[in-house]
């Protein structure tokens, strides 16, 4: 449950409470491989950080993972400011941009990667398919390679060594209660409508909230970006202004910055429409609660996660944190984030670890045969669904842009700061 | 080091007389200086015992209190990058904190939270003191009601506070209590993620905090005062305002003081009950550490440090504490 336990504010008991929640699910794992004594700290956002993986890590590997489970925006100062405090880095390539700089994290040879050759293109040439467009924003490609272990400079080629392995990736929307709601829901310019007036919420993540807010502002009609993941001050000060006037006038009932908030808004129907991540879509439906991921015309905000490795890591724990990103692309634990709602960068291994059901459901968009259930075992879906916005190529395929960091983006976040004080 | 300054004067205060009043440092006092071999004699000296008693506090406070606030001072005047803070000093960091209309908006509903909080402890938390001091008699059950208000704290602030909103909430206890006695039609929404519900969350948390010394003050109150006010005539409300409430001025005094410093430096409860959208400073400070712009939130640290003195400050020329201690 590491993921319903992060508060922000609370980053130090969050982390005790997770290391040792972490700390009891290994022990409770059969010591198969337990001739190794090593233990590898993983931070991350929440979205990847389960006990499952960590425990089964130990089964497979002997390798004991302490998983610790932050909000974005506390990860990216870990990483930043307590480089010893972590040996591997599970954050989104946003992130990766902004910390990248700091030298906190070394590259990773591709050559050492055994399933380098089927990551999926968007994380490699960033094309999902040789003849896609390449949407706006800090795509994983732009910031996803570098010169050499140590190199400081993004390189657009694949140059043999990475930044971050890409893990998962997804493609969000608004998420939406249909009960609650009664009519089609299609643009993102919804979230201002009135209609919903002290029941919309919005993400109090910057670099993430402003990706949506552009997407409402587009999709009003009110601002045309020429380039959304990298806006210039007018345009920051046109978004804002737009959005300030809505609050103040009440559109929202409360902003989320850790996904449980984000969950309980949702599900106790204070809110009807917001930004939503899709495992958090999952937990509300798991309580029985209708909610749709809802497909909107304008196209997706879509982010890649990856896994970096603390630039202090030498010796067997470089190779032990070698073997464990190789194992992490080698299928199970990539079977079992898409039964999340995530995409893996490794969708060929995955599939191996999923049934055809579920492999048609999450990747294929095909209707569920069976039942659809969670990783934890709770029942998702009956049989004769079709996933929310459809297949893999049909959602990632109207991606209209990537979480991003601009390069106005001191001037953005002091912007946002004033809009959540406003 | 210190020896020189005992030395010049014999008569200079040690730390000890400070606390101790100075009444008897004032006394002449044989002078160590003449006969620095005789350590019996250095030890038996007021000053040095003094200077010694209080080293380890003073050390303490220094390595964990005035160091880091100086770090903070130092800090609030770098210059900061998305990733890295780069010493400098430049006043660019106040410049925008106080040239920006959010931070007085910011500063105000921070102010207003700590009034309107301190009213409603205050109120509740003189009423609860008065009770338990001089309407339970026996001292098992005075005892017993005390420890009765401190079960709260068994639990988590942050629980404590969390477990409002589902009750708050628009398809909440409370609304479907009130809507099924027909009170009202529509859920009421401003019951939750509003200044309602943080000061409500607010009063929840830190009554306890205006109880305790208001009621250590009033048990300290001879009863034969009241007796003596009474048999002169004097009415229950007149006893309450000329007898008890002076009385009881330092034990408010505490309270107030511990209310006010925790709401001013609060930021948790107010985004968790506000559901993010009101900010008061201690927000301000953890948007910007959570966004790496430590210089700016040192600033605002110091800052709302600043204002927090003065308003202590303040309130302290209207009550002598020390004296009551």
């Amino acid at each position: 449950m590491t993921k319903y336990t992060k508060r922000n504010g609370l980053s130090r008991r969050t982390m005790l409470k997770t290391g040792v929640a972490a700390a009891a699910g290994t022990l409770a794992a059969p010591m198969v491989w337990a001739q190794s004594n090593i233990v590898l700290r993983q931070a991350g956002t929440g979205v990847s950080a389960f006990n499952e993986i960590a425990a089964k890590a130990k089964e497979d590997l002997g390798i004991t993972m302490e998983m610790t489970a932050l909000d974005s925006d506390s990860v990216t100062q870990r990483v930043a400011t307590q480089p010893d405090s972590f040996d591997i880095a599970d954050i989104e390539y946003w992130i990766c941009k902004k910390v990248w700089p700091t030298g906190n994290l070394q590259a990773m040879d591709t050559s050492k990667i055994a399933n380098y050759d089927k990551i999926a293109g968007t994380f490699r040439s960033g094309k999902l398919t040789p003849t896609s467009e390449i949407a706006q924003g800090t795509a994983p490609h732009t910031v996803g390679f570098t010169t050499g272990v140590n190199g400081t400079e993004f390189v657009q080629e694949e140059s043999g060594y990475m930044t971050l392995i890409p893990t998962i990736y997804n493609a969000d929307t608004l998420g939406i209660r249909p009960d609650l709601i009664g009519r089609p829901i299609s643009n993102w310019s919804e979230l201002l409508n009135p209609e919903f007036k002290g029941k919309a919420s919005i993400l109090d993540i910057s670099s993430i909230g402003i990706m949506d807010m552009a997407m409402v502002c587009e999709s009003m009609g009110e601002i045309t970006y020429a380039d959304k993941g990298n806006m210039t001050k007018e345009e920051i000060d046109k978004t804002m202004a737009i959005f300030t006037e809505a609050k103040q006038n009440g559109q929202f009932r409360a902003f989320w910055k850790s996904f449980d908030e984000s969950i309980n808004l949702m599900a106790s129907g204070e809110v009807v429409i917001q930004s939503m991540w899709s495992p958090a879509i999952t937990a509300v439906r798991s309580q029985g609660i209708p909610c749709v991921y809802q497909p909107l015309e304008e196209g997706y905000r879509s982010w890649g996660g990856g896994m970096g490795l603390a630039a202090s890591l030498e010796g067997a724990k470089l190779d032990a944190a070698y073997e464990y990103i190789n194992w992490y692309l080698s299928g199970w634990v990539g079977g079992f984030l898409m039964r999340q709602g995530y995409y893996s960068a490794v969708p060929e291994t995955s599939k191996l670890f999923m049934s055809d059901d579920e492999w048609g459901f999450w990747y294929e968009g095909k209707e569920s045969v069976g039942d659809i259930v969670s990783p934890s075992g709770q029942k998702l879906e009956g049989p004769g669904v079709i996933r929310d916005g459809g297949s893999f190529l049909d959602r990632m395929g109207a991606v209209a842009c990537w979480n991003s960091v601009m390069d106005e983006n001191q001037y953005m976040v002091r912007k946002w700061n004033e809009f959540i004080a406003a | 080091m210190k020896t020189s300054t005992w030395c010049v004067s014999g008569t200079s205060l040690s730390p000890l007389d400070l606390a101790f009043g100075a009444r008897r440092s004032a006394r002449p006092r044989h002078s160590p200086c003449g006969d620095p071999d005789n350590m019996q004699k250095i030890l038996k000296n007021n000053a040095v015992t003094g200077w010694m008693m209080v080293s380890p506090l003073a050390a303490v406070l220094f390595l964990f209190l005035v160091l880091p606030i100086v770090m903070i001072v130092v800090v609030s005047f770098w210059r900061a990058t998305e990733f890295s803070i780069i010493p400098a000093f430049e006043f660019d960091n106040y410049e925008f904190l106080f040239g920006s209309s959010v931070t007085y908006t910011v500063f105000i509903n921070t102010f207003k939270y700590a009034i309107i909080t301190w009213i409603f402890t205050f109120l509740i938390g003189f009423t609860v003191a008065y009770y338990l001091a001089f309407h339970i008699r026996s001292l098992t059950w005075q005892i017993a009601l005390f420890l009765l208000c401190t079960i709260p704290f068994w639990t988590s602030n942050i629980i404590r506070m969390i477990s409002w909103i589902p009750f708050l909430g628009r398809n909440g206890i409370a609304n479907s209590t009130l809507i099924s006695w027909g009170v009202i039609d529509e859920p009421l929404e401003w019951l939750l993620f509003s200044d309602f519900s943080v000061v409500l969350a607010f009063v929840h948390i830190y009554t306890l905090f205006m109880v305790v010394p208001i009621f250590n003050t009033m048990m300290r109150i001879d009863k034969s005062l009241i007796e003596a006010a009474r048999d002169a005539g004097a009415s229950g409300a007149q006893i309450l305002w000329n007898v008890i409430l002076p009385l009881t001025k330092p034990g408010i005094m505490i309270g107030t003081i511990f209310v006010v410093t925790l709401v001013m430096g609060d930021f948790f409860t107010v985004r968790i009950m506000s559901g993010s959208q009101s900010a008061n400073v201690g927000r301000l400070i953890s948007n910007d550490i959570s966004l790496l712009q430590y210089p700016s939130a040192s600033a605002t640290a110091i800052v709302l440090l600043v204002t927090v003195l003065i308003t202590i400050g303040i309130l302290l020329r209207f009550v002598d504490i020390r004296k009551e201690l």
